[in-house]
């Protein structure tokens, strides 16, 4: 029963993945994945190689249980990814992926019912289940693999009160501008290096006809996350990465005039009539306009930039090509200067509630560098870990990101929002972005937005 | 066909369907086999307590301890484990937007038991005796049968807004475009957006209303109605002086049932807006302190507030139990 | 409350012309006022039905009307929800399955629980009756998802009071997990079921009873020979928006079931073919039409209990 074994199947897959796996398995680019792809399917070729795992022990008949906001085809290829990890050790890794993570496992958890290990997408999470006593501690040895594969940047987001609670996994950047290459190369447009030029060629595209920014922050009951993210973008560059971090513990107060600049710095674009909301109608639009939707226009000549995640690769309308010649590809958010690169991102966390050998195990193998490798080759993904060969990377983006996560003179941030206490990062900080983009003036949206941060 | 129905994973499934309707089977027949060998009793506490012991049993355990122990962590903090008195209700009532929450649930808990009822009424008479009576009932059912899920997607296509100079892709804004408005961003001004959330409810829970009140219509006795008629009642008044009169045990289960639904309800806020542009009920806040913000306080807090609204229904309630012993 | 009557059927018609007129114009405004309401409640669906086999990038770009004057129809929406671009969603079926295992037992002990309450709670009598029956009747407006947490921690911890074990943790595996999602069900259906039944059975004549009991009925007799035909409709109308609850039900399924194909339901496996962004919601629109058909037979097939309701009321009055 090989997956890859009718053709059917495999364009299903390919569609269900976007068009980044499209093109790998097509083989017109993105280097050789089909080998690995072929050998995690298979059983024959996975117990001929059990060689890499026999330090992780054997446990045959365990079960160890995973619950994880990642789902559909891409929690397929993690499956994928780690069989031939759990064939060798013996371990039954039970996988769960739900859209209601942030609420279910908060359930589960004061139940008395949590999974084994679970993939926190915000430190700020992890950070109340280590402080309520329910993680456990990670064993030594993946201690030893994050300080090993990932850069004290990452590893101090699970770190609480001293305590190291597990290593990092996927991640994507956020610094991100999306725009098409062929409209840049025919209208003659370069791509920005500072964030003046930035705004110079936004006027330069506006003074074309076109409208030069197109944005969605619509997500649901998470409207708001995609105007957060350009405000911590911004902050991180004004503010240098120490005022970033003040700001996010909250030692520096949300409606601090520094930040009264900073949100109208986006302001200057997002509620600019001149320059949003390309394809989609006056600024207003952005908060009606999915944000899975909310590029979508640069592929129709009718808006020229797009700030959004590298994940956004992925919601192309099919037939889109993603690469530096291609239909779109994407450039860095300048910083103030050419020479100032900091980036935003974000990730999942692994931290386990049970500390049982074999829960150990998978956590040890997730933090090291077999698995990024193994599910990279399945299709795109990126991840901080520094024994990611860069070269395998699915397609050009993913390599992008790689590159800018893996070099030593990056300065990394996570996701404010995500590090935030949930009531203002998952609630009033999207709420009040939302109110701004619909018409509240800076001022008394950052005030509302320091009146709900938690008193104790 | 094997990737696709695998038998051997299945069958246990089935089994246990099995196991759990014959439980099911012998529970029934032990109840009613230890009925009949009670002798019967003017006063007999045997029979009650076998009748409704394990309907109490369950309430107890599934609903009573709950609720005793949300009223408890509305006295403590965030992560239950201060005592902090009355500060969550402080809380709730000093925050900036309690206003506007409250003004909201109050419209919600005023407006959707009265179209449902209105809308299921008037359709349920219209449709009665009719040939496609069946079909007719079926399509207003048919709401009722989408999961949230599919609702929120159904609405999404109904409100979707584009610029003026685009393509419509939602309804709403193609009629307006076509009777030459211009379109509107139907979920963002406050306080109308409410209204077109309250539709979305409206839409599905009028089959609810449309089938019970159907049901009761049905059962007004042939020999009332002829008489009316044959008094040369015209159609209107035959609806108030002899449908209305009728059937109104089941208009006040639909209201109620409608009003404690719609106090609970927050799934249509929730993924239409998320609660914003100033569209949040209780509900909808209770949610996102308990379980998104870690508030488990303040979450309980606004859930006895819920209990206390519906206060007004349990009075109520009590009153027409009084009034049809009393009859 | 009076005797049995013997139901009338006799059609006359209006025996004035103006009458006849009248009746005329007024079944006119009713028809047209029924069709208004059906094509609205009918178009959002009918919106979402034809978008449901439209391209994706049609779906995104265009509204649904434009396929008259444009048509392009895909299978694939479809496709991919029942033969799947996920390995796990290669298992549409088995997801399926697990609905039916869940909802059946989910509607049947409700209905039976709740029967036998509101009988007691109608028809024996006992000091405190009322105050039952208004304490279950409140029980109504606790939030299912405050219940949550407390439920769950009884099934995997068991009952404990001042350390001692009253109750072992359940330790469900399997398909045992099934009972779980059963229980929570039931207890979560009851206050509405008594509600809605003890709402049909007190208006019941209690002459009918009087006359079985004098002819030495048990209450187990009444119940069967006597209650149960009477109130059908309102268990049938009961039984229905259980099922649809049930059947609906993500909330409940996705605590006590857990998410695998073993015994989730097709709401659990749906909520995840969104994807993870929920970049590929546009499978939703298939997976809306999937998901209804049971329950659309159910409430086909179950139309003609309601329609009892024509016996139940010729015996009251």
């Amino acid at each position: 029963m090989s997956l890859l074994s009718r053709p059917a199947r495999l364009s299903a897959i390919a569609a269900g993945l976007g068009l980044a796996l499209v093109a790998t398995g097509c083989g017109s680019s993105g280097g050789d994945t089909a080998a690995p792809a072929a050998s995690a399917g298979g059983g024959e070729a996975a117990s001929a190689d059990c060689a890499p795992f026999t330090e992780y022990g054997k446990f045959d008949g365990t079960t160890v249980s995973i619950y994880s906001p990642i789902r559909d085809a891409e929690a397929d290829l993690f499956e994928q990814a780690w069989g031939p990890f759990a064939k060798c050790t013996g371990i039954k890794i039970t996988y769960e992926g739900t859209g209601e993570f942030e609420a279910q496992i908060q359930v589960r958890a004061d139940a008395g019912n949590p999974p084994d290990i679970a993939f926190f997408p915000q430190p700020g999470l992890l950070e109340r289940f280590a402080k309520a006593g329910k993680l456990k501690p990670a064993s030594d040895k993946v201690k030893a693999l994050a300080t090993e594969n990932w850069s004290a940047d990452w590893a101090k987001y699970s770190t609480v009160d001293n305590v190291f609670y597990g290593a990092p996994l996927g991640a994507s950047v956020k610094s991100f501008v999306w725009y098409s290459p062929s409209m840049f190369a025919e209208k003659g447009w370069t791509v920005p290096t500072t964030w003046a030029d930035l705004m110079t060629l936004t006027e330069t595209i506006a003074a074309s006809g076109i409208k030069p920014w197109c944005a969605g922050i619509e997500s649901g009951d998470a409207t708001g996350w995609p105007a957060t993210d350009w405000i911590e973008d911004v902050v991180l560059r004004d503010l240098g990465p120490d005022g970033y971090d003040q700001w996010v513990a909250h030692d520096l107060p949300f409606n601090d005039p520094k930040m009264v600049t900073a949100v109208d710095k986006v302001g200057a674009i997002l509620k600019n009539d001149k320059y949003v909301n390309g394809g989609y109608g006056p600024v207003k639009s952005i908060a009606s306009t999915a944000f899975q939707e909310g590029g979508v226009p640069i592929t129709e000549g009718k808006c020229a930039l797009h700030r959004q995640a590298s994940f956004y690769a992925n919601f192309w309308p099919e037939g889109t090509k993603v690469a530096e010649d291609g239909d779109v590809f994407a450039f860095y958010l300048p910083g103030n200067d050419a020479n100032s690169k900091p980036v935003l991102g974000a990730g999942e966390f692994v931290a386990a509630f049970t500390d049982r050998p074999e829960v150990q195990a998978v956590q040890a193998y997730l933090a090291g560098g077999d698995f990024p490798n193994r599910r990279m080759a399945l299709g795109t993904y990126v991840s901080a870990n520094k024994k990611v060969d860069v070269s395998k990377a699915a397609n050009a983006i993913d390599k992008l990101s790689i590159e800018m996560l893996q070099d030593p003179n990056t300065v990394f941030r996570f996701d404010g929002s995500d590090l935030m206490p949930a009531a203002v990062g998952a609630g009033t900080f999207w709420k009040g972005m939302t109110d701004w983009i619909n018409g509240k003036d800076t001022k008394s949206t950052l005030d509302f937005i320091e009146a709900s941060w938690p008193k104790s | 066909m094997d990737f696709f129905f695998d038998f051997s994973a299945e069958a246990p499934k089935l089994l246990q369907l099995l196991i759990g309707v014959i439980a099911f089977l012998a529970f029934v027949g032990l109840m009613l086999v230890l009925l009949d060998r009670a002798p019967m009793k003017e006063r007999s506490w045997g029979h009650s307590l076998l009748l409704l012991g394990p309907a109490l049993a369950l309430l107890a355990i599934g609903l009573v301890v709950p609720g005793i122990r949300t009223t408890l962590l509305s006295f403590m903090n965030g992560d239950s484990s201060q005592f902090v008195g009355l500060d969550n209700y402080l809380w709730m009532f000093t925050q900036p937007e309690a206003i506007t929450v409250l003004r909201n649930t109050l419209i919600w808990v005023l407006l959707v038991p009265l179209l449902v009822t209105a809308i299921g009424l008037v359709y349920a008479v219209v449709v009665d005796k009719s040939r496609f009576e069946a079909a007719a009932k079926s399509l207003v059912f048919l709401p009722m049968a989408i999961s949230f899920v599919g609702a929120g997607i159904i609405w999404r296509f109904v409100y979707a807004y584009r610029p003026e100079d685009a393509n419509q892709i939602g309804l709403l804004n193609q009629f307006v475009v076509w009777l030459g408005g211009e379109p509107q961003q139907w979920l963002q001004e406050a306080p109308t957006n409410t209204l077109f959330l309250i539709v979305v409810m409206v839409w599905i829970q009028a089959g609810f209303a449309t089938v019970v009140l159907s049901a009761a219509i049905k059962g007004i006795p042939a020999e009332i109605v002829e008489a009316a008629r044959l008094d040369g009642a015209t159609p209107l008044q035959m609806f108030f002086r002899v449908t209305l009169p009728s059937i109104r045990p089941a208009l006040v289960v639909v209201l109620v049932t409608q009003s404690i639904g719609t106090l609970k309800l927050f799934d249509i806020v929730r993924t239409m807006t998320g609660g914003q542009f100033d569209t949040s009920v209780i509900a909808n806040e209770m949610y996102n302190q308990a379980f998104r913000y870690g508030e488990a306080g303040k979450g309980a807090a606004l859930a006895v507030f819920l209990f206390v609204l519906v206060t007004p229904i349990v009075v109520y309630q009590i009153r027409s139990l009084r009034q049809r012993r009393e009859a | 409350m009076t005797t049995i009557a013997p139901s009338v059927a006799v059609k006359t018609e209006p025996k004035t012309s103006v009458g006849r007129v009248r009746k005329r114009l007024t079944s006119r405004t009713a028809s047209l006022i029924a069709v208004v309401i059906a094509l609205l409640w009918t178009t959002p669906t009918f919106g979402l039905f034809l978008s449901s086999f439209r391209p994706e990038d049609d779906i995104k770009g265009s509204g649904w009307w434009t396929f008259f004057t444009n048509p392009a129809l895909t299978l694939e929406n479809y496709r991919e929800v029942l033969f799947g671009s996920s390995s796990s969603s290669g298992r549409l079926a088995s997801f399926l399955i697990n609905s039916v295992v869940i909802t059946i037992p989910s509607v049947l002990f409700p209905l039976a629980l709740a029967t036998f309450a509101a009988y007691a709670l109608s028809w024996t009598r006992f000091r405190g009756r009322d105050w039952v029956y208004i304490g279950i009747f409140a029980l109504q407006v606790v939030p299912l998802q405050m219940a949550l947490v407390p439920l769950l921690s009884f099934f995997s911890q068991g009952v404990e009071v001042f350390g001692i074990t009253l109750m072992p943790a359940w330790n469900l595996e399997g398909p045992g997990q099934f009972i779980q999602v059963w229980f929570a069900h039931t207890c979560f259906a009851l206050p509405l079921g008594v509600f809605l039944i003890h709402n049909f059975m007190s208006e019941l004549p209690g002459e009918l009873m009087e006359a079985a009991r004098v002819d030495g009925a048990t209450h187990g007799t009444i119940l069967r020979k006597v209650v149960l035909p009477l109130v059908a409709p309102a268990l049938a109308a009961f039984g229905i928006f259980q099922f649809l609850w049930v059947w609906n039900d993500l909330l409940v399924a996705l605590i006590f079931s857990g998410g695998t194909a073993d015994t989730a339901p097709m709401t659990v496996r749906l909520a995840q073919m969104a994807g993870t962004r929920g970049n590929e919601w546009q499978r939703l629109t298939s997976g809306a039409f999937v998901s209804m058909i049971i329950p659309l037979i159910v409430f086909l097939s179950m139309q003609r209990y309601f329609v009892r309701g024509l016996l139940a009321g010729s015996v009251k009055g």
